[in-house]
């Protein structure tokens, strides 16, 4: 099946910056792709690529196999929600929603009836008739998401969606935007430098760093086994664990006194590997994949607490103990570490 | 200290705006006279005169100037608009060559007024510039009568107003978002519909100040008409002038300059209220 949409080795230089390299990424019908990186990351010049606003230096974009190099921005079947809403601060709610479909020239009922079923998808009832400045942050993210879904877009793009919402909205509009995906049935590319956003809405995450994507994955594979030491770091909380490769495929590690084993053999040239604070439990053994140390900090997490443990090489480590497996040892404690062998993620560089 | 130093603007436009505006009001309701100054008041006998303003309402010698006038001054802004619009949205966007042709537009502004319309004569004229280079290439035999046109005189007024239009035009382009263009191709606006629909709409306000801007002096123009215009455009300004000096007949001129206060009164109040809401 041709995806919805197909980005092969596209390219893009600033005045000697790199800001895409070589990225090629397919994007089905249908599916919800969050593109996830810092700032400098590229992930906005590429979404602006796919828009029509910047044109690839080289590689091509194609949308359900149709090349669309060349093509302007008024002419792709591709619509955006950019991060400042861009609302029409001249026009009504209903004007702003219906700007789109005035432009191709549909009849007036068809436009009104499309418009009306917009602002009920976006639960905008009764304030059709007011201007963008007499609304709140939250109304307007869903003026512009109303705006841009109005068209019926194969592709919809979504630049930082919910970046300037609060925590409380923020939740529940992911949750809406979600909804409203898999009802509309459109492919979805959302921009977003929010590691939890981006699991929470995804089927699948790219990351990006520098002009690169680095791994695309859905969310539990790319939180589960990050693929190098900058997804693992970025997308933050695991423990990142630097070592040499012995001559039968496992790690050791310095700086926590302990040696590594995944279940297979850690590719040669691996130098870190990446274990999540909770496949670590409190434990006896020794051996490999066991570690010692002295609990340092305890912090009571609700259902956890996440302890943090000094181990003999030096190295901190964070460890999350689930309250069903009774109280946190207190600080001071000395502790023994251990793990299981597919808890051990090695990373490239 | 606060009383003083709101009693000098209070000082200033006692002085230098009520009074003479009252001078100016009595003279209007005065009556010609021989002698220095050349009226007589109200109170030296005679009683209010009402003439003057009565002659302004039906002699169509100064009915006809005043719409001339206000005629001309409408093409002058609108003629104004239509180069600055495009002028100070292009000024706005021009990123970092802004300051330098902001300064162009001004360059003539702090350059000698009448040196400007000398210079428009020096090309204009029979033996000008653009006749003699018409000559010389062979396209004419006759001199065009390019001087003394209703044209030369819009030239001038244009070229001597164009900063007053191009500067709000400006101010108010700065302040767009240019993402909201963006947002309307995103849409499926052509750059053109773009503009119209969303650029323009914007810049409304801004585009309604200009145009005041201009058209409130120009009513009032003298000079310009003076030196470009044909010896026929009877502009308010002129015929003023004519009745100060040719005339003497203060009392008349001060009712003409009264009219032209009462007529662009209207205008005035609009500008402040777009002053106020922008």
């Amino acid at each position: 099946m041709t995806p919805r949409l197909s980005l092969t080795a596209v390219t893009r230089r600033f005045e000697g910056v790199t800001a895409l390299d070589g990225v090629s990424l397919d994007v089905a019908a249908g599916e919800f792709l969050a593109l996830l990186g810092g700032s400098g990351s590229g992930k906005s010049t590429l979404l602006r690529v796919i828009a029509g606003f910047e044109t690839p230096d080289s590689g091509t974009v194609s949308l359900d196999g149709a090349d669309l190099a060349g093509v302007p921005p008024h002419r792709r079947p591709v619509n955006m929600m950019f991060q400042s809403y861009a609302l029409f601060p001249h026009m009504s709610v209903a004007a702003n929603i219906g700007y789109g479909l005035r432009r191709e020239g549909r009849p007036r009922a068809e436009i009104e009836a499309r418009v009306a079923q917009a602002v009920a998808t976006v639960r905008l009832e009764g304030m059709e008739k007011r201007r963008p400045d007499a609304l709140s942050g939250g109304q307007r993210q869903r003026v512009a998401l109303a705006r841009a879904l109005v068209k019926r877009p194969r592709l919809l793009l979504l630049d930082e969606p919910l970046g300037a919402l609060d925590a409380n909205l923020r939740e529940r509009t992911g949750f809406e935007l979600r909804a409203i995906q898999r009802e509309s049935g459109a492919a979805f590319v959302m921009v977003t430098h929010d590691q939890a956003e981006a699991l929470a809405l995804a089927d699948r995450v790219a990351v990006m760093d520098r002009g690169r994507l680095l791994q695309v994955a859905p969310p539990r594979e790319l939180y589960e086994r990050p693929a190098t030491r900058f997804v693992a770091t970025f997308l933050g909380a695991a423990n990142i664990l630097s070592g040499a490769r012995t001559a039968d495929g496992a790690l050791h590690c310095h700086e926590a006194a302990c040696t590594l084993r995944a279940p297979t053999p850690i590719p040669e040239g691996t130098a870190a590997a990446a274990i999540r604070p909770e496949r670590i439990r409190i434990a006896t053994t020794t051996g490999d994949n066991t570690a010692a140390g002295t609990v340092e900090e305890a912090a009571f997490r609700g259902e956890s607490s996440l302890l943090l443990v000094r181990l003999a090489g030096g190295a901190l480590i964070r460890v999350s103990h689930a309250e069903e497996g009774g109280a946190p040892p207190p600080r001071g404690t000395p502790v023994h570490l251990a793990w299981d062998a597919d808890a051990v993620v090695p990373l490239a560089e | 200290m606060k009383a003083v130093l709101r009693l000098i603007p209070a000082a200033w436009l006692a002085l230098l705006v009520a009074a003479p505006l009252v001078l100016v009001a009595i003279m209007a309701l005065s009556w010609q006279a021989e002698g220095v100054p050349p009226y007589s008041p109200p109170w030296a006998g005679e009683g209010i005169n009402p003439d003057n303003l009565r002659l302004l309402a039906e002699d169509p010698h100064y009915r006809d100037a005043l719409a001339q006038s206000l005629v001309v001054a409408a093409l002058t802004a609108g003629l104004c608009l239509l180069v600055a619009t495009p002028m100070g949205i292009a000024i706005a966007r021009a990123g970092r060559g802004r300051n330098a042709l902001l300064g162009a537009v001004l360059l003539p502004f702090w350059t000698g007024f009448l040196i400007r319309i000398g210079a428009w004569i020096g090309l204009l004229r029979d033996e000008g510039w653009i006749n003699s280079v018409l000559r010389a290439l062979g396209w004419i035999d006759q001199p065009l009568p390019l001087l003394y046109s209703n044209g030369a005189m819009l030239l001038g007024m244009v070229h001597a107003y164009l900063p007053f239009a191009v500067l709000p035009v400006f101010a108010a382009a700065t302040r767009l978002d240019p993402v909201l263009e963006q947002a309307a191709a995103d849409l499926g606006a052509t750059p053109g519909r773009a503009f119209l629909t969303i650029t323009l709409p914007q810049l409304l306000p801004a585009l309604a100040a200009a145009f005041l801007l201009v058209f409130i002096p120009a009513a009032g123009e003298y000079v310009i008409p003076e030196l470009l215009g044909p010896a026929d455009a009877t502009l308010v300004g002129r015929v003023l002038f004519q009745e100060f000096f040719q005339n003497r007949d203060w009392p008349v001129a001060s009712a003409l300059a009264i009219a032209l206060l009462a007529l662009l009164l209207g205008p005035i109040i609009l500008f402040q209220r777009l002053g106020r809401s922008a």
